[in-house]
């Protein structure tokens, strides 16, 4: 088999690896606003039950994790698993999984902001959620920026954990290359295609990091 | 005699157990200017943190013109305005801190315009050619698309203040204005309150600067030990003060 053969079917599995990705930081993004509000909440049942979520899904393997969300359906209440099973179990172990790092980077930049723009709100006669959204929110974005920078990197990477549970993403594809056609080459053709999305997301972090760069604090 | 402006009565403050401000009755009258001075720690900050609702009051009663914001029954239970009364309460008075407190991702214009827009929900065209004139007032012409890192110390309180008088409140409070400055940019800030006070508008100062507030002030208050020592005409508090305290603390002043 040729170079190029294995790129094509290579960059089949790498749609896979997009798609999951995407759908992880669809799905995550917005999940983490209201995990890192109960974990800042006054209400502490509400707090504590956040704060064991961010403890077992940071604290457990997220390969585990999938399989825990896959087979859970049929141990617990005896759900018929289909073929589309795999599939959804690992975006919801993906989503679930980043939604936790991100409510903690969320929750730290929230806390980071000084009590004396909360204050010079208060006075001003602002809502609490005219707070958020006009004076707490644009700051926070850009705080915690570098930070969410670093995980999207690394979730480029993670998409390959996708592979333990044999959803056939690009990662998975190069092992049964590597296999089938005793060659190296195709590990280093999916290195080669992780390195250049991830240099991608670098850039767009940097852009918007730039765009961001008119104030300081 | 007109409606005081700004009223505080019987007010008593603790945090935990340390009683900050003890039985505190302040009023102020339109167009007067009072300076509160004294050591730190005397209950001065807390003081103007009650008054602006940044921190609630355990006993007594807050008031502005004709809007009673916090009451306390004979049980001796403490009721605040809330919602929209309260808004339009905080509508009436504005406070500029020591550390200025604008928002740094902001210009200047919007810093001073956003407020008017978003919480008095008034005309934006108009709400500009308000802060526009408030800038130039304040000799801040040219900062207008600046955000505040890119200002001095003494432009950036200038900022604050235009922008706690662009939501035109009735009385205008002033914690230590100029503690966070040097003497040069410190006298640009003080000849912007001058101004404010020539214009008959009513302040509240907090200040360690005595030679501002005995050419400013209408009245001098003495606070240590969350009490008001003394208070009366500056010249007379601060030239031959009553109280041994009063006399301790400006003897320390004039060196």
């Amino acid at each position: 088999m040729d170079i190029t053969t294995m790129t094509g079917m290579l960059l089949e599995g790498f749609g896979t690896t997009i798609t999951i990705f995407a759908l992880t930081l669809v799905g995550s993004i917005p999940l983490a606003v209201p995990i890192a509000l109960a974990r800042m909440s006054r209400f502490l049942p509400l707090r504590t039950l956040a704060r064991v979520y961010i403890s077992i899904l940071r604290g457990t393997p997220l390969m585990l994790q999938m399989f825990a969300i896959y087979f859970a359906p049929y141990y617990v209440f005896g759900i018929e698993l289909t073929p589309d099973s795999k599939w959804q179990a690992c975006i919801i172990a993906f989503i679930v999984n980043y939604a936790a790092y991100f409510a903690e980077i969320y929750r730290s930049g929230i806390q980071s902001i000084p009590r004396g723009q909360y204050e010079a709100a208060e006075v001003l006669g602002y809502s609490r959620a005219q707070t958020f959204a006009r004076i707490v929110l644009p700051q926070v974005i850009k705080r915690i920026l570098p930070s969410m920078g670093n995980e999207v990197i690394t979730l480029v990477k993670d998409t390959s954990l996708a592979f333990a549970i044999g959803v056939a993403e690009m990662f998975s594809t190069a092992k049964a290359l590597v296999a089938s056609q005793v060659s190296m080459v195709p590990f280093a053709i999916s290195a080669v295609f992780y390195w250049v999305f991830n240099f991608l997301v670098e850039i767009i972090i940097g852009r918007v990091e730039k765009k961001l760069d008119y104030y300081h604090d | 005699m007109a409606e005081p402006v700004f009223a505080m009565e019987h007010v008593s403050k603790a945090f935990g157990g340390n009683v900050v401000l003890r039985d505190i009755s302040l009023s102020v009258e339109p167009g007067e200017v009072v300076a509160i001075i004294g050591p730190s720690g005397g209950g001065k900050s807390t003081l103007l943190r009650c008054a602006t609702t940044l921190e609630q009051i355990d006993s007594g009663t807050l008031s502005y013109g004709d809007l009673q914001v916090a009451t306390t029954d004979a049980s001796g239970n403490v009721a605040y305005l809330k919602g929209d009364a309260l808004r339009r309460a905080k509508s009436r008075f504005g406070l500029v801190f020591q550390s200025y407190n604008l928002f740094p991702h902001m210009s200047v214009l919007k810093n001073i315009m956003d407020a008017p827009i978003v919480v008095q929900k008034r005309d934006r065209a108009e709400v500009e050619r308000e802060a526009r004139a408030l800038i130039a007032k304040m000799g801040l012409t040219g900062t207008e698309d600046k955000v505040p890192c890119q200002l001095s110390g003494g432009q950036q309180q200038r900022a604050s203040i235009a922008r706690a008088l662009a939501l035109n409140p009735d009385i205008l409070f002033f914690d230590e204005p100029t503690s966070a400055l040097d003497p040069e940019l410190t006298g640009e800030v003080l000849k912007v309150i001058r101004q404010l006070a020539a214009e008959d508008i009513t302040m509240i100062i907090v200040t360690h600067e005595m030679a501002f507030a005995r050419d400013v002030a209408d009245r001098v208050v003495f606070m240590d030990g969350g009490m008001i020592v003394e208070e009366g005409d500056p010249a007379e508090v601060l030239a031959n003060p009553k109280q041994e305290r009063t006399r301790a603390f400006l003897a320390r002043y004039s060196g």
